[in-house]
């Protein structure tokens, strides 16, 4: 019996750490100039996929990202630690794409891997805190959605029950496939890397990454097909262009302004007994507190 | 043009929700701005009554689909009945609130609508837009406006050829305003059956356990808030107790609670709450732009931190360059000896 399950990660960059050089003259973000790492969320929703596939005898877990090239180093690390293969959405024609023309995309990619019974994707990134991409994909798949999961109560080859992490409490609800889910950071952290895992895949490669590092890699896909991390362009997922990149972005960025901090005279001081004192008299005389 | 929409949430009691409360006033604004009305939709089990809650926030129309299986939320439904609302009033502008039910549901009526949503957003405002390529003029867009990428810039977002026009905001964000008391709303009552089918019940809701608002740093006058630099959810404790002491609440940066320190609850900023207390006292933030966005609007801004370069002590009336285990003892003996 099958059981395919896609997750959707995204390579990110750290805003944690971001410089100067962060945004282009367009608005876009620079990503070349970042440190890129695995989406905090998507972690959570691997975690969960595998989860699934623990439990679902022949089940497969399949990562999907969109994304430059280097995007490959989250499909590697997604099978060190339990995915079964990889596919990279990877295209120039992409470019500049919102959350629309992104799902629209990611939806055409889950489509070519039909028949899919869920897809699981992290609530949301870190670059653009928007949680969106997750609905989008289930709404241009006309798949019921589950956002904010927290952990799996229940699941079998029928349905899963899920627990929903909410504002001021918790939902449990029982959806059938095929549906996605996005999964809140408050769950199941990801497992770690396999060592055997790790010694498994520690070649897969794309076919851009094999031509730019000029290995001789021989007939390495043909012995050990599982290593090939497969890239899909505009045709290969049978995009309309029309709906991608910038020009099947629906938002624009108008204007994008550096923070400019309207400083105010500050009162400024070290802390000591007399300067507090001072103070507290000085917010009670004019009655901010007491 | 075309009307402004409001996608009101329901509380666990059946009321209105605040966020949806808040977006009615920014609504009416924005409605005003652009000479057209504002028309909120509302989807649950509740009675005709609850157009009372909307009429003082200068609400003209409100769509009204009520059911037993709207209730609680669940998205297909919902999605179903906006969208069928959407395509037939074809509103210029539609805000939902930034909550786990307007995250779940704006984007999937968003992508059916083929329309541009922006999440999050801080500030919303109408204004025009010329092309730079073509040239071509767009007048009365909706300014979505939030901060993005690591906080380091503000980005205006505009949708020039979709409608509606989307956008999510949080709690707190946009002022709550009463227009007037007997103001002449309109309930139009929505036959929702046309837009359903049995396939957007395949969610089932097994079991809900929701708490009635616990706590609720919004209204209060005095926040006392702790970021990273607080350093524990030990050290935390203190920040209690000058707030208890001062009558306050207590707020945490995104970085505060993503450590642990304090409940989500107390989260101030861009994906948090949004505050306008009397006094803020800023202890161990540094204060990114996300954050300032919850908090900048406060009137007195006391900042508490070892770093004298911290970019909050640029918007802060008052800054202590000091360790906040050592400032806050010393806050709390002065409080008390001078509000005797």
């Amino acid at each position: 019996m099958s059981f395919r399950i896609v997750v959707l990660a995204k390579q990110v960059p750290d805003t944690r750490n971001v410089g100067k050089d962060a945004m282009k003259a367009d608005g876009t973000v620079n990503r070349a100039a970042l440190p890129a790492i695995f989406n905090p969320e998507d972690l959570n929703a691997l975690e969960m996929a595998l989860r699934v596939k623990d439990q679902i005898d022949g089940a497969e877990v399949i990562i999907v990202t969109m994304g430059p090239p280097r995007a490959a180093d989250i499909i590697r690390e997604s099978m060190y630690r339990g995915a079964d293969s990889g596919i990279l959405i990877t295209d120039r024609r992409f470019a500049g794409s919102d959350t629309l023309a992104t799902s629209y995309a990611i939806s055409m990619a889950v489509r070519k891997l039909f028949p899919v019974n869920l897809v699981i994707a992290g609530r949301q990134a870190i670059d653009g805190d928007t949680a969106q991409v997750g609905p989008q994909v289930a709404e241009k798949l006309n798949f019921p959605q589950v956002t904010y999961a927290e952990s799996i109560e229940a699941v079998d080859t029928n349905a899963i029950t899920i627990k929903r992490r909410l504002e001021r409490g918790i939902e449990v609800v029982k959806m059938p496939y095929p549906s996605v889910i996005t999964v809140h950071g408050s769950a199941a952290p990801c497992r770690a890397r396999n060592a055997k895992r790790l010694l498994k895949f520690k070649k897969a490669r794309t076919l851009t990454e094999l031509q730019e590092e000029s290995m001789d890699y021989g007939d390495l896909f043909e012995n050990r097909p599982y290593l090939r991390i497969q890239e899909w362009s505009v045709e290969d997922i049978e995009a309309n262009t029309e709906y991608l990149g910038l020009g099947g972005s629906p938002t624009k960025v108008k204007k994008i302004e550096n923070v400019v901090f309207t400083a105010k005279e500050s009162l400024v001081m070290e802390g000591n007994d007399e300067e507090l004192n001072h103070l507290m008299k000085n917010l009670i005389d004019t009655h901010i507190i007491g | 043009m075309n009307n402004v929409f409001v996608y009101c949430e329901l509380t666990e009691e059946n009321s209105v929700a605040e966020v949806s409360i808040e977006l009615c006033s920014k609504g009416r604004k924005l409605a005003n701005d652009l000479g057209v009305k504002l028309e909120a939709v509302l989807i649950g089990n509740m009675s005709e009554e609850i157009a009372s809650q909307l009429s003082p926030l200068g609400v003209d129309v409100l769509h009204l689909a009520q059911d037993k299986r709207f209730s609680p939320y669940t998205t297909m439904p919902h999605a179903a009945i906006v969208c069928g609302i959407f395509r037939k009033e074809q509103p210029e502008i539609a805000l939902f609130g930034a909550t786990s039910v307007g995250r779940d549901l704006a984007p999937r009526v968003a992508s059916e609508l083929r329309c541009g949503l922006t999440a999050d957003c801080t500030s919303l405002e109408i204004g025009n837009h010329t092309e730079a390529k073509t040239g071509k003029e767009y007048t009365n867009l909706l300014y979505q406006i939030r901060p993005a990428f690591g906080g380091n810039i503000i980005a205006t977002i505009i949708n020039p050829d979709t409608r509606p026009q989307m956008a999510t905001v949080r709690e707190g964000v946009m002022k709550k305003e009463m227009v007037s008391n007997n103001y002449n709303i309109e309930v139009k009552k929505v036959d929702a059956e046309q837009f359903l089918n049995p396939a957007h019940f395949a969610v089932e809701i097994i079991e809900r356990h929701i708490e009635a608002q616990k706590i609720n740093i919004k209204n209060s006058n005095i926040i006392v808030a702790g970021g990273y630099g607080v350093g524990s959810r030990e050290n935390f404790k203190l920040l209690f107790e000058l707030a208890d002491a001062l009558g306050g609440e207590v707020g945490a940066s995104r970085a505060a609670v993503d450590a642990g320190y304090v409940e989500h609850e107390r989260q101030i900023g861009q994906t948090g709450v949004t505050v306008r207390p009397k006094l803020y006292i800023a202890c161990g933030i540094s204060g990114a732009v996300q954050h300032r966005a919850g908090m900048a609007e406060s009137a007195t801004i006391i900042s508490i931190n070892n770093d004298p370069n911290a970019p909050i002590n640029n918007i802060a009336d008052y800054v202590i360059n000091g360790e906040v285990q050592d400032v806050i003892p010393k806050m709390i003996k002065y409080y008390r000896s001078n509000s005797k």
